[in-house]
């Protein structure tokens, strides 16, 4: 591996998506959640909701600043980093990029609103009425990027003469086949991991001792959040490949070490590979690969054999996409398994191991969504545009990427780090118990 | 009026409108800083956060709103930018990272950190300094081209004098405008102590202005004679106006009177001189090698753009006047008898 200017634009590109993707989440999900904590709280009158939005709602804000500034960053990495494919494809695909930033703009005004109008209004609905237009703002950024990475995987809406891009539709170029099964799963998987945060922290206070209300409160309201969201994900997350069987068969294949074209095909679950692409160790789930693809046993399923050897992804996405879905089935089960023992009062849903497995999930999920989009854009190699442009075509040709790397990999850890660290302080500071008494003091 | 004139006037718009909400955000940050260190924080700094805290994302989308409408409506814009900037861009990036999230960790995670205030009142001089280098770039003499390849010629840019004129008529605007801003928002919620610190402030920068401004025209007419000349016969109505709404601000800061009619004047002053400099820059975008009219995106996105652009102020201006209505223009909040 050479580290010549397309290697480190890549890493630097997956560096900054890696880290954003974290913020992006929390900034799709978490509005969701303080919405629903905030009506119900209203309705039924309780503090214990009320005071779990406002919490929630700081908390966000600073999540909110570093995805905000490691958006800006991608925004301008794009050009800067990849400025043959903004060429190109700008001319396709700005519409959606533009549509973005009104998004952010909308969400922008309303969250600033939000969080600083708590006692203003009159009726408390007027304020939680806020919560819509940050809600509709956050999710509808997400829809727009989405669609210019499907864009990325199926592009279509124009044709390539001599290197421009003419016959532009940019409306059919938003909506190309790929955009319906990736916008509903990562709209459902940012919902789900912010459930599953929110539900960790609210687990792990309740194991370090914290049993009052309101920490009980917070852990059912976001465990059934996370199990509704998790089976959304699931069905999500099936649409998505039979997607890929259908449109991107080879993404699918390399995740599946699938190499030959087959009716009834296996399911492999980890294992190992060598040199002959000999499989070994592995789970087998007897055509299940079919199934997945195509819901019926015997569907046939594209191998990796029918493409050529240059125009393959690279094998290791095979893991990728095992550690997402088992990890996808792992929160499904535990949320599932709280829920269930919550209802049936004989047991107690605050054991200690169970606790321990919903902290957990919070950190799984996230690490869910790095997996799952580290499968989706490395099985899309070599390609940056699918058919039309690869990735060593379209990096940037200037020199010094390799001390941009350094220096955004330091910015990284100094914002990671000092964003957990003002997180704890802030809840540390203000420990929900007082904050209750003190807003809510006839309780 | 064509799709790219259209196109780069309501492009050149916004980034008016984030260079006055900026420079109101930047200076505030070096204004809390200052505070901190003089021991006036209590004076000014919690009328500074009261305006700020709201408002601090809206003024990065507006930056945002910039580069990405210029992208797309130019593409050829990301390419040779996009080559050229790469360090001078990064760091830019970087320095708005900080600010913005030392300002969230500041504000709302543990107050009074006087290591975050620096950094978020350092980086509100460098970043419009930094930020300011893209357009002395574009008036060409910094990028060449080599077999298909963007070179950047730092050299040129480090021992330029109009290179420097730019950096310090941007930073002493900054300056200027927060102050002028300020001042009025002081007066609005009636905190004389604020007041009188922030109008000194916006009189001591009100002449840097005028020198810096001087200075850019003069070091304009050595590096690029065609620009100078268009703006001075062409458009140097639209200068002397600035000059004019300058004049009047200044003086009315200065008589202690009308200070959100001041700030209108240093508005105008602003527009004036922004929009002069941008229609006589034109029809370069990059100069010599974008030209408005060759570098336009194809007709149906230009069309799609713009139709996105109408439908979304629709969207936004309705929000933005909720926004003001509630956080600027509402007198009780102001006080700060509202949270
Ligand atoms: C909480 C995170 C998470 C979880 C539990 C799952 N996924 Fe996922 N997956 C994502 C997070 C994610 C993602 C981050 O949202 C991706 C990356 C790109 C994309 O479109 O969504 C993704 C991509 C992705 C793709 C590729 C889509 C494409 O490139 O077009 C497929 C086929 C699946 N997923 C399938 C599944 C299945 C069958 C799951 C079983 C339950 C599953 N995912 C759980
Ligand atoms: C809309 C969202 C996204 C866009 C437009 C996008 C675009 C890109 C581009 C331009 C590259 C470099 C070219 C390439 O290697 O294919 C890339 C690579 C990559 N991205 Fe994405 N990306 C997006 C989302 C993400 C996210 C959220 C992550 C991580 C969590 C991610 C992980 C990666 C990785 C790991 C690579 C490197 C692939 C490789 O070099 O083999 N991407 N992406
Ligand atoms: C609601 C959740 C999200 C938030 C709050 C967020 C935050 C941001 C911000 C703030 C920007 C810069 C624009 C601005 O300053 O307003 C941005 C740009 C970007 N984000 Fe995110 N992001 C979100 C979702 C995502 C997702 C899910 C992905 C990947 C799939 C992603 C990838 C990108 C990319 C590629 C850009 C650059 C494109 C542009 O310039 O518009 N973002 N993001």
């Amino acid at each position: 591996m050479e580290l010549d200017s397309v290697m480190l634009s890549r890493m630097l590109t997956s560096m900054t998506l890696a880290f954003h993707i974290i913020f992006a989440t929390i900034g799709v999900g978490v509005p969701i959640m303080i919405s629903i904590a905030e009506f119900i709280g209203i309705k039924r009158n309780d503090p214990y909701y009320l005071l779990l939005a406002r919490r929630w709602a700081r908390g966000f804000t600073i999540t909110v600043a570093v995805g905000v500034v490691t958006g800006t960053a991608i925004g301008l990495q794009l050009s800067l980093l990849w400025p043959s494919f903004m060429e190109v494809a700008g001319q396709v695909i700005a519409l959606p990029l533009f549509m973005e930033t009104f998004a952010f703009f909308f969400e922008a005004i309303f969250l600033g609103i939000y969080l600083y109008t708590w006692d203003r209004f009159k009726n408390r609905m007027t304020h939680w009425l806020l919560t819509i237009p940050v809600m509709i703002g956050s999710s509808a950024s997400a829809l727009f990027i989405t669609t210019v990475n499907s864009f990325m995987n199926t592009p279509q809406g124009f044709d390539l003469e001599g290197g421009k891009a003419v016959n532009i539709d940019p409306i059919a170029a938003m909506f190309n086949p790929a955009t319906p099964s990736k916008v509903f799963h990562v709209l459902t998987t940012s919902y789900m991991t912010a459930a599953a945060v929110l539900a960790a922290i609210a687990a792990f206070a309740i194991i370090r001792g914290k049993r009052s209300e309101y920490e009980r409160k917070a852990l059912r309201l976001t465990m059934i959040c996370t199990f509704i969201f998790s089976i959304l994900t699931a069905v999500a997350g099936d649409v998505s490949a039979k997607f890929l069987a259908e449109v991107q068969p080879e993404k699918l294949a390399a995740a599946e070490w699938h190499f030959e074209t087959e009716e009834g095909a296996d399911l492999i679950l980890f294992g190992t590979l060598d040199e002959n692409n000999e499989i070994k160790y592995e789970i087998r789930l007897p055509k299940f690969l079919s199934f997945l693809a195509g819901n019926s046993f015997d569907t046939k399923v594209i191998g990796l054999n029918e493409f050529p050897e240059d125009e393959r992804p690279p094998l290791w996405v095979h893991y990728m996409f095992d550690l997402m879905v088992s990890i996808g089935f792992f929160v499904l089960a535990v949320s599932g398994i709280y829920i269930l023992l919550d209802k049936i009062k004989r047991f107690n849903q605050l054991n200690k191991p169970l606790l321990w497995m919903i902290v957990a999930s919070g950190p799984l999920a996230m690490l869910a969504i790095e997996f799952g989009w580290i499968y989706a854009e490395v099985g899309r190699q070599p390609w940056i545009l699918r058919g039309y442009m690869k990735v060593s075509e379209a990096a940037t040709t200037g020199d010094g990427v390799g001390l941009t790397f350094i220096l955004f990999a330091l910015l990284y850890l100094v914002l990671g780090v000092i964003c957990v660290f003002v997180l704890i302080r802030m809840f540390k500071n203000t420990p929900a118990e007082a904050e209750l008494e003190q807003r809510f003091p006839n309780l | 009026m064509n799709l790219e004139l259209l196109g780069i006037t309501v492009l050149w718009t916004f980034l008016y409108g984030y260079l006055i909400v900026a420079s109101i955000d930047f200076g505030a940050g070096f204004f809390a800083y200052y505070g901190k260190i003089t021991k006036k924080d209590h004076l000014i700094n919690d009328l500074i956060s009261r305006y700020l805290s709201p408002v601090w994302e809206v003024t990065n989308v507006f930056f945002v709103f910039f580069f990405v409408g210029i992208v797309g409506f130019f593409p050829s814009t990301a390419y040779y930018f996009g080559t050229a900037l790469l360090i001078p861009g990064s760091i830019a990036i970087i320095l708005l990272a900080i600010r913005g999230s030392f300002y969230a960790f500041n504000n709302y995670g543990s107050r009074n950190s006087t290591v975050y205030l620096f950094l978020y009142g350092a980086t509100g001089l460098l970043i419009p300094a930094s930020l300011s280098t893209a357009l002395t770039i574009s008036e060409g003499g910094f990028l060449k081209v080599e077999n298909d390849k963007v070179v950047f010629l730092a050299k040129e840019l480090f021992a330029s004098p109009y290179s420097w004129s730019v950096v310090a008529l941007s930073i002493v605007s900054v300056l200027f405008i927060s102050a002028a801003f300020l001042t009025y928002y002081a007066d609005r919620a009636n905190d004389r102590g604020a007041r009188a610190i922030l109008r000194k402030f916006a009189l001591l920068w009100s002449p840097p202005t005028i020198i810096a401004s001087l200075l850019v025209f003069v070091s304009l007419r050595e590096h690029n004679p065609v620009h100078f000349n268009k703006a001075v016969s062409e458009y140097w109505w639209m200068f002397a106006l600035s000059l004019i709404c300058f004049m009047i601000a200044s003086y009315l800061i200065y008589l202690k009177r009308n200070f959100g009619t001041a700030f209108i004047f240093v508005m105008l002053q602003f527009f004036f001189a922004f929009f002069g400099y941008g229609a006589s820059h034109l029809p370069y975008i990059l100069y010599p090698h974008v030209v408005l009219h060759e570098s336009v995106t194809n007709e149906t996105m230009a069309v799609a753009l713009v139709i996105v652009f109408v439908l979304g102020l629709l969207l936004l201006v309705p929000s933005l006047y909720l926004l003001m209505k509630l956080f600027l223009f509402d007198a009780d909040y102001v006080k700060g008898k509202k949270q």
